[in-house]
């Protein structure tokens, strides 16, 4: 096994470029220039130690690998790094989604430069960080701590209304996060140790179970987004730059669903079990309420970031089905959402970087203008819509079949979401790409940069190969999956074994 | 009478007795000497804060008594002493710039800082209710004259005032309780006051009531606040950043000591006072600093919101709460100390600003000092990783080890309300404008933030061992 502490190298290897490029002061174009191409570096070499974890981890274990241990506050809160099938996708995608960052802004990113890159190369730190840690403190401290560099990336390089939405994201954020905080606090107590995978093998009281369950849930709502606390999401989405955007809907979102997979399920299962009718209608509402609403929106990201709270609701109610299918699918459908919600998020980019507006009616027949443009954002259209062959029918697929085995209604109901998907994923599609090209501002733009496919191309290989062949995916977080499953099925059987026995 | 005798050692009062006579000594070269040497009295004032540190840490260790009792000197006292030290050493360094302007050579202010210190000193160390009124009145009455300090400045001498005639009469609030528990126990030492108090006697709680409010005074918690916003807002900045620390510390240590040590048989009675007063102060705190244009109002409601949750701790009552409430009070003197320097570094044409507006646009003139600040207020708004959110959640857990669900979830809630006008001082700092440059800052301006902001930024990484000093000092109340 390793000997050197390889998730902590990956966790604070984007800290150690945050600091270089402090260190590389100045701020005329070479110093830009250098601190664009130390923050790629960084990440592109982030990506390859990664790549590392893929290669030594074992799919068919079950425990937590790449194990890392040492005392921090007390006995029972220690420093304590580890991965399973459910993190480390996700680390891998926030890996992978980072360079792609950098390469966004490149040009598009042009004041303070140097602030940006740190700024990003923190949160890099902070988002591994979240996904590696093995004890709640810790990870209550990199997922709180991302909200100051991303209130700043929004703040600070964001849109005209940058301040409310920066300020709405960071409060409603804190809102959730502190309630979360007081439950911690409560297991603490309970168990006299917020390590995780001792606290998972911890019985907790059911009436704990029951509040703990809320404050998560409170936390972790709020950061999916579920409706009805979805408000911040299209605020932030529509202010960020481009690549806040992208991080925000691969990355940052999939925190709620890694929240309610590796705490609420394992930790409070008869909570779950109660709750999860609450989770379905509020998924349900999300799905078809969110589509509606972003049939009627003006400005692409808002639509965009409507279609990811609906989106996220199809995760939602797979996870709480609490069947093999539903974790797994909603496991697959936060991996295939990062990458296909991210693109998406890179496309209003391009235009935007040309035109510098992302109101739909500004925009129309760009296929004549932009042919490459057009095939890339289709792909990615079908994908978001979740058409056989993308990445993002396995996801829904997977979804809406574990829930079928639990709740009928609830996977109808969501399965109607997916037409509304079309909908409106084609009406956004129909207005910017096709058409006659009749606005003379559009008419000098050119098609994808270089610079520019090189970020879109290898999304656009992944949303289908992961549409044809799921396995890499579905097989790393299979054995995780599978244990999660076992143990939740069975705590919810005891008690209900019990209760037919009185 | 030989002063050997058993209980009446000198040795545990030998750091306040080097401070004293020291003071006197500083006092009499300056009285001699004159103006000119007040830059020479304040260096050595620094150095004889620090010996006097270094003493206290040389003591025999464990709990040692001294006058019968009525002078305690254990870990608690220890940790306390040392974080009052601290504060009064940082104020002075940060008060050079202020004392070197020809006409405010007061040598008198660091020899009224020592005996403020050696005020904290005491009442760190109380171990009944007449050293207390003696620490308490010997701190206060130097604060008195120092926030007064800018003669002619009506802010300032108004602040000086304000805060006397309030301040006399928490006095004597709290002496009032001090004879009423006399008069229902028979004792005046915390000790032997517990050993009589193990059920609620009106009379006794009429007492404990008054003595809570004067100590409430002090820490200048809600609904005894009213003079800290002016008092702040008046006083010369660099004595406002005294009194946001040292006084504050010494104050909710004898808070706590006297809550815990001589009144642990009723304690759920002085437990429904602490909570209200903590509620309130937090409530206060949060909401009515949104307001505020000028930063050092603003740091006052701020202080007094911090102060409702460092007496989280002390409500929950339990040993957890007095290490919640030790660590909380380390954390803040680091984050306030660092905010004030910021604040004292905001300088324009040699004009000191303190406006919020002022601060537009300060992460491209001053991005170093942008940041730090930006960073103490994240601090202050309790966001991990920094230090202020160890400090949070070590009052909470106590909260909630003890069963005050209540508490802690106002608590909490109210920290996001106190989020968003912290945020409002990010926004200004990083989202707008820029003015003008400011004038460069003073070194010693530099290290104190270097210090402060290095805490602030990399205590996780140390929160450990802070940790397991203040469990070890909390541990010597019980």
């Amino acid at each position: 096994m390793t000997t050197w502490p390889i998730l902590s190298v990956l966790t604070f290897l984007p800290l150690f470029g945050a600091l270089i490029v402090y260190v590389s002061r100045g701020d005329d174009e070479a110093a830009r220039r250098n601190s664009r191409w130390i923050a790629l570096w960084t990440t592109l070499v982030t990506f390859a130690v990664s790549l590392i974890l893929v290669w030594r981890f074992d799919p068919a274990q079950t425990d937590f690998q790449f194990v890392e241990k040492t005392s921090w506050l007390a006995t029972g809160i220690t420093y304590h790094m580890g991965v399973d099938g459910i993190s480390l996708p996700l680390i891998i995608l926030t890996t992978g989604i980072m360079p792609l960052c950098i390469i966004a802004s490149w040009r598009a990113i042009t004041v303070r430069v140097r602030e940006y890159m740190m700024a990003f190369l923190i949160l890099e730190t902070l988002m591994v960080g979240t996904f590696s840690a093995l004890d709640l403190v810790l990870f209550y401290l990199f997922f709180e701590g991302g909200l100051i560099p991303m209130f700043l990336i929004i703040g600070v390089w964001g849109g005209p209304r940058r301040v409310y939405a920066s300020f709405k994201f960071f409060l409603y954020t804190l809102l959730g996060s502190v309630l979360m905080l007081l439950a911690i606090m409560a297991l603490y107590w309970n168990g006299s140790t917020t390590d995780i995978p001792t606290l998972m093998h911890t019985a907790v009281p059911r009436s704990l179970q029951t509040w703990a369950w809320l404050a998560f849930f409170a936390s972790f709502a709020v950061k999916m987004p579920m409706w009805p606390v979805h408000t911040w999401l299209p605020d932030a989405h529509v202010e960020a730059p481009t690549a806040g955007s992208v991080i925000l809907a691969a990355i940052l979102l999939k925190m709620g669903g890694y929240g309610f997979l590796r705490f609420s399920l394992p930790m409070f299962p008869l909570a779950s079990h109660d709750f999860a009718p609450l989770i379905f209608t509020l998924s349900v509402i999300a799905i078809i309420y969110t589509s509606l609403v972003a049939l009627m929106q003006e400005d692409m990201k808002k639509l965009i970031a409507y279609s990811s709270v609906a989106h996220m609701g199809f995760v939602t109610m797979g996870i709480f089905a609490g069947t093999i299918q539903g974790v797994a699918g909603g496991m697959f459908q936060m991996i295939s959402h990062g990458i296909v919600s991210g693109a998406l998020f890179l496309c209003v980019g391009v235009v935007y970087d040309r035109m510098h507006t992302r109101e739909i009616a500004a925009y129309g027949g760009l296929v004549n203008r932009m042919p490459l443009y057009a095939m890339v954002f289709m792909v990615f259209t079908m994908a978001n819509v979740g058409l056989p062959g993308t990445s993002g029918f396995i996801g829904e697929f997977m979804t809406l079949l574990g829930t079928f085995k639990i709740s009928i209604p609830t996977a109808f109901f969501a399965t109607s979401g997916v037409i509304l998907s079309a909908a409106y994923a084609l009406w956004l599609y129909r207005k910017v790409v096709f058409g006659a090209l009749v606005k003379p501002s559009l008419m000098s733009m050119k098609d994808l940069t270089l610079r520019e496919c090189v970020t879109l191309f290898p999304l656009v290989a992944l949303s289908i190969y992961f549409g044809v062949y799921p396995k890499p995916v579905l097989d790393m977080s299979a054995a995780s999956v599978q244990l999660l499953v076992n143990n939740y099925t069975t705590a919810v059987t005891a008690v209900k074994a019990a209760a037919l026995v009185h | 009478m030989s002063f050997e005798t058993a209980g009446y050692q000198l040795l545990p009062v030998l750091p306040e007795l080097v401070l004293a006579v020291g003071a006197m000594v500083l006092l009499l070269l300056g009285a001699y000497r004159g103006q000119g040497t007040t830059s020479l009295v304040t260096a050595l004032a620094v150095c004889l804060l620090v010996v006097t540190g270094v003493l206290e840490l040389m003591l025999p260790a464990g709990k040692v008594s001294s006058f019968g009792g009525s002078f305690i000197v254990d870990d608690f006292a220890r940790f306390l002493k040392i974080l009052a030290l601290i504060g009064s050493v940082a104020t002075l360094v940060l008060s050079t710039e202020f004392l070197s302007d020809p006409s405010r050579r007061i040598f008198e202010y660091p020899i009224l800082v020592l005996l403020s210190t050696l005020g904290m000193m005491v009442l760190i160390s109380a171990g009944d209710l007449i050293m207390l009124y003696l620490g308490l009145e010997l701190m206060s009455l130097a604060l008195y004259v120092v926030a007064a300090s800018n003669r002619d400045n009506a802010k300032s001498t108004e602040a000086g005032l304000k805060y006397f005639v309030l301040g006399a009469l928490s006095s004597g609030m709290l002496l009032y309780g001090a004879s009423l528990i006399y008069g229902f126990t028979g004792t005046i030492n915390f000790a032997g006051v517990a050993a009589v108090a193990k059920t609620g006697n009106i009379g006794l709680i009429f007492g404990l009531v008054f003595l809570l409010v004067g100590l409430c005074f002090k820490v200048s918690a809600v609904p005894f606040h009213m003079w800290t916003p002016d008092v702040y807002e008046g006083a010369p900045t660099p004595v406002t950043a005294f009194f946001a620390s040292a006084p504050k510390v010494a104050a909710m240590a004898v808070f706590v000591r006297a809550a815990m040590t001589a009144f642990p048989g009723i304690t759920t009675e002085w437990q429904q006072i602490i909570v209200f007063v903590s509620i309130a102060s937090m409530a206060l705190g949060s909401f009515a600093a949104i307001g505020q244009k000028n930063i050092k109002r603003l740091m006052a409601y701020s202080s007094i919101g911090h102060m409702g949750f460092a007496l989280v701790g002390l409500a929950a009552g339990t040993a957890e709460g007095a290490q919640g409430v030790l660590v909380y009070m380390a954390i803040y003197i680091a984050m306030t100390l660092g905010s004030f320097s910021v604040i004292l570094a905001m300088k324009r044409n040699g004009q000191a600003v303190e406006q919020i507006s002022d601060f537009a646009g300060l992460s491209r003139t001053n991005p170093m000092l942008a940041f730090l600040f930006a960073m103490f207020l994240f601090s202050l708004a309790g966001i991990p990783p920094l230090a202020g959110f160890f400090a949070k959640f070590y009052v909470f857990t106590a909260a909630i080890r003890a069963n005050l669900f209540t508490l802690a979830v106002i608590g909490v809630l109210t920290s996001v309300v106190g989020a968003f006008y912290y945020l409002s001082i990010v926004k200004v700092m990083y989202f707008d404008e820029p003015l003008a440059r400011l004038d460069p800052i003073r070194i010693e301006l530099r290290t104190v933030l270097a210090v402060t902001g290095l805490f602030n930024i990399l205590f996780a990484l140390f929160a450990g061992s802070v940790v397991s000093l203040a469990t070890a000092a909390a541990k010597s109340l019980f």
